[in-house]
């Protein structure tokens, strides 16, 4: 007769750890046998483009889609390659990277967080994307960048704006091209006191979330350096649609300036009601009342319609620039598609080559090697001047263009005027300030 | 002073939109019995019929201006309305700038139809069950027509203006006797809180004062008794639930200029207006009214700055505060009936 070694405790125990070990998901375990997180074997590699597919930014997530398109469309040696031809980087061939065909696969992040790291982290599971890239919010980017950090892959950030996005909640997986809110307020402050002067009151109406802070307290310290007087500064929950209980409150402070620390819907109504109520008609300690809005995107602009005309607001870049680079992009998209391609667009086309150039000057698709090939790295030619991916913090640091409602626009794309670009260096801060720690990089190994 | 007299003004406006989505699920619900989780929809729907309206008026042919080029340096296509073609430049200008007001004529039939159509093709079916499925096939046929609407559409908001003669703002506190530039009120809005309280009056008129309303009403009172008397009242319950669709749209229509409608925007009043229903009284039209107005003014003092430095968030919940403190005091709501909603 055999005795059976088994023990009752011994068999759950196993089972508990057995259990524990199928349920860790496979982005953490799936490496043990590559050299890094869904490294390309055959002939083709999977880019995930996680972009607002559904939601209030499903407009915003279309013209990025067809940025992505147009970007691999180029990258694999389709259409007229773009701003590859202008790119001051010349690893990029035409043969896909590295030789392999780019595919790609689309999430839709529906601008909420939890369902955009869900569908990241389908995209990196199931389909084996080596590199995540896309949004329309900063929540969301801070909550994908997270997740790309522990799956090891590349997180190059879509339409982001927050300080945070690149500052406390960085990562070392994580990269940003588009600008943040510091540069919006520090690029804005000196045209506002030119055209308004130094001694002007401001109120400020701040969306209740993440980004409408890091704005607000970017645009007051920027003005208030310049000896601006923030004279109120108030909360709007980020589902108001209608902001007129805000707006009547203007209209009796002192303030001679309004600023909207708003963007979207958001943005769109709280202009709107506040042209309603006639503040830009108004004469207040003998000036003319002002409103502006820090951060402008054109397909907001559209939806706001005549209420932009002369307001002014910050922008990363604008398809009306005259560089070779932006000229190069704007002919390749408007001839595929018809219209001129949005910020947005932009931001998500120019990730997709730097990631691709990155990749081709590493030699490699492992993100360990591709982030070293990013950080620090100078490059021209893709529409926003001399470009420098800071190593310290993975943000991008070029020129930021101050533009302003059009008074004429000659088409529904035609709505801003570019009123200054703003330099660099005058953009720049140091890396500190905003805390946060890059960690190490993450390949999945 | 000028402060209290401009929220009261911003909360007779919001509750406006509120009142009027309000009456209509009160309708719907007095006469049917049914929770309509869709009427939030209705209310987009006929803001998106004062669009679609806008550009029918603007349908355009190209003519090609060499003068000017576009983005790509292509020669101008530029976009002339046939409006212009039919009725000459300022005319046709004309036409384009009172699309608004004109949409009144263009939803009003639209709505009715698919309320209609709404009742008999899918709410019908859900009479004689619990109020939990009519929450959830509404709801679900809310998602779905935002969802149509946004296929179409677009996620953007479109704006809508008013007619150029009602933009801008007056000097309301002048006319009241306070020191000018302290109470400017938009013209808009002055005309959507009128609108909605014609709108108001003339429902409860035709309620009121109509053999049909009559009739209605009785139905809503005892509706076995008045089947008994050989009246088909489920043709004028549907018909009501048309005309509860027709207010829903029409103040969408009203409320485009107010803020650029979007496919969302329908949600964004639905959850309010149930809250409103409910202050107001299940079934009671006037609770429904006058809870509306109630709610939009208490939210408006809710989102000023002295409140918010007091009670910090107060601007979120005060609707929601003041919902449970009248319902633990009046369970049935300001103006509710006994025995709706307790069997």
């Amino acid at each position: 007769m055999s005795k059976s070694t088994f023990s009752r405790r011994g068999v759950l125990q196993t089972g508990a750890v057995a259990g524990a070990g199928l349920a860790v998901p496979t982005i953490f375990t799936a490496s043990s046998a590559a050299a890094f997180t869904n490294e390309p074997t055959g002939g083709t590699v999977t880019l995930g483009f996680n972009v607002p597919q559904t939601g209030p930014y499903a407009d915003e997530g279309a013209d990025e889609l067809r940025a992505y398109q147009l970007a691999v469309e180029h990258l694999n040696g389709g259409g007229d390659a773009g701003m590859m031809n202008t790119f001051s980087s010349k690893a990029l061939k035409g043969n896909g990277i590295l030789g392999k065909k780019i595919e790609f696969v689309t999430g839709d992040t529906q601008t909420k967080s939890d369902a955009a790291r869900a569908s990241a982290r389908s995209m990196i599971e199931k389909d084996g994307a080596v590199m995540i890239t896309g949004g329309s919010s900063s929540g969301v980017a801070v909550a994908v960048q997270a997740l790309c950090q522990e799956a090891g892959v590349i997180f190059m950030a879509g339409l982001t704006h927050s300080n945070d996005t690149t500052g406390k909640d960085k990562k070392a997986n994580g990269f940003r091209h588009f600008f943040n809110s510091y540069m919006s307020g520090a690029a804005l402050a000196p045209i506002l006191a030119s055209n308004y002067g130094k001694d002007r009151k401001a109120y400020h109406l701040t969306a209740d979330y993440n980004w409408g802070y890091t704005t607000e307290e970017a645009v007051r310290t920027s003005t208030e350096a310049m000896g601006w007087e923030t004279v109120a500064a108030v909360k709007t929950p980020l589902t108001q649609t209608d902001f007129s209980s805000y707006i009547a409150p203007v209209l009796q402070s002192d303030a001679d300036v309004l600023v909207l620390n708003h963007y979207g819907g958001n943005m769109v109504n709280s202009l709107t009601n506040a042209v309603q109520f006639g503040l830009r008609d108004k004469l207040v300690n003998n000036k003319n009342f002002e409103i502006v809005v820090p951060l402008y995107s054109r397909l907001m602009a559209k939806g706001a319609g005549a209420n932009v005309k002369g307001i002014f607001g910050s922008t990363n870049w604008h398809w009306s620039l005259t560089d070779e680079g932006s000229k190069a992009f704007v002919k390749s998209f408007g001839t595929k598609y018809g219209f001129p391609p949005s910020q947005a667009a932009h931001t998500c086309y120019v990730q997709t080559l730097l990631y691709a150039d990155a990749v081709e000057r590493a030699g490699s698709f492992n993100p360990c090697a591709v982030a070293e090939a990013l950080e620090g790295y100078s490059f021209d030619g893709l529409g926003n001047g001399p470009t420098l991916y800071r190593a310290e913090d993975h943000q991008c640091f070029k020129d930021v263009l101050v533009v302003k409602g059009k008074e004429n626009p000659t088409s529904e794309f035609d709505l801003l005027e570019i009123v200054e670009v703003t330099p660099a260096a005058q953009v720049t801060y140091d890396a500190s300030i905003f805390g946060g720690e890059l960690g190490s990089c993450n390949s999945g190994a | 002073m000028e402060a209290i007299v401009l929220q009261i003004l911003n909360g007779l406006d919001k509750g406006s939109a509120y009142a009027l989505i309000a009456l209509g699920l009160t309708l719907i619900f007095g006469t049917l019995g049914v929770v309509n989780f869709a009427h939030g929809a209705l209310f987009m729907i006929g803001a998106f019929c004062a669009v679609t309206l806008s550009r029918i008026l603007t349908l355009s042919h190209t003519i090609i201006d060499d003068t000017q080029k576009d983005f790509l340096g292509n020669p101008l296509k530029v976009e002339v309305p046939y409006v212009h073609d039919l009725f000459g430049q300022t005319t046709g200008d004309a036409i384009i700038d009172w699309a608004v007001p004109l949409s009144i004529l263009f939803a009003m039939p639209i709505m009715i139809l698919i309320g209609i159509v709404m009742e008999r093709g899918l709410i019908r079916h859900f009479y004689n069950r619990p109020h939990a499925d009519q929450i959830l096939v509404t709801f679900g046929l809310a998602i779905v027509l935002q969802e149509i609407i946004k296929y179409y559409f677009g996620a953007n908001p479109i704006p809508t203006p008013a007619p150029a003669a009602f933009k801008g703002s007056f000097d309301f506190g002048a006319m009241l006797g306070f020191e000018p530039n302290r109470i400017i009120y938009p013209y808009w809005r002055i005309i959507y809180f009128s609108f909605a309280a014609l709108v108001v009056g003339g429902v409860f008129a035709f309620l009121q004062f109509t053999t049909f309303g009559m009739v209605v009403r009785a139905g809503m009172a005892d509706r076995e008794t008045v089947q008994l008397l050989g009246i088909d009242i489920d043709r004028r319950f549907t018909l009501m639930f048309g005309l509860a669709a027709a207010v829903a749209g029409l103040a969408g229509v009203m409320y485009t200029p107010i803020n650029a409608p979007n496919y969302h925007m329908g949600m964004d009043f639905l959850v309010l207006s149930f809250v409103v229903v409910v202050v107001g009284g299940m079934g009671s039209l006037p609770g429904a009214v006058l809870a509306g107005f109630l709610l939009g003014i208490l939210e408006s003092f809710a989102s000023m700055r002295e409140v918010l430095n007091i009670l910090p968030g107060i601007n979120q919940i005060i609707i929601y505060l003041v919902a449970i403190v009248i319902l633990l005091t009046r369970p049935r709501g300001l103006m509710g009936r006994k025995g709706v909603m307790e069997d």
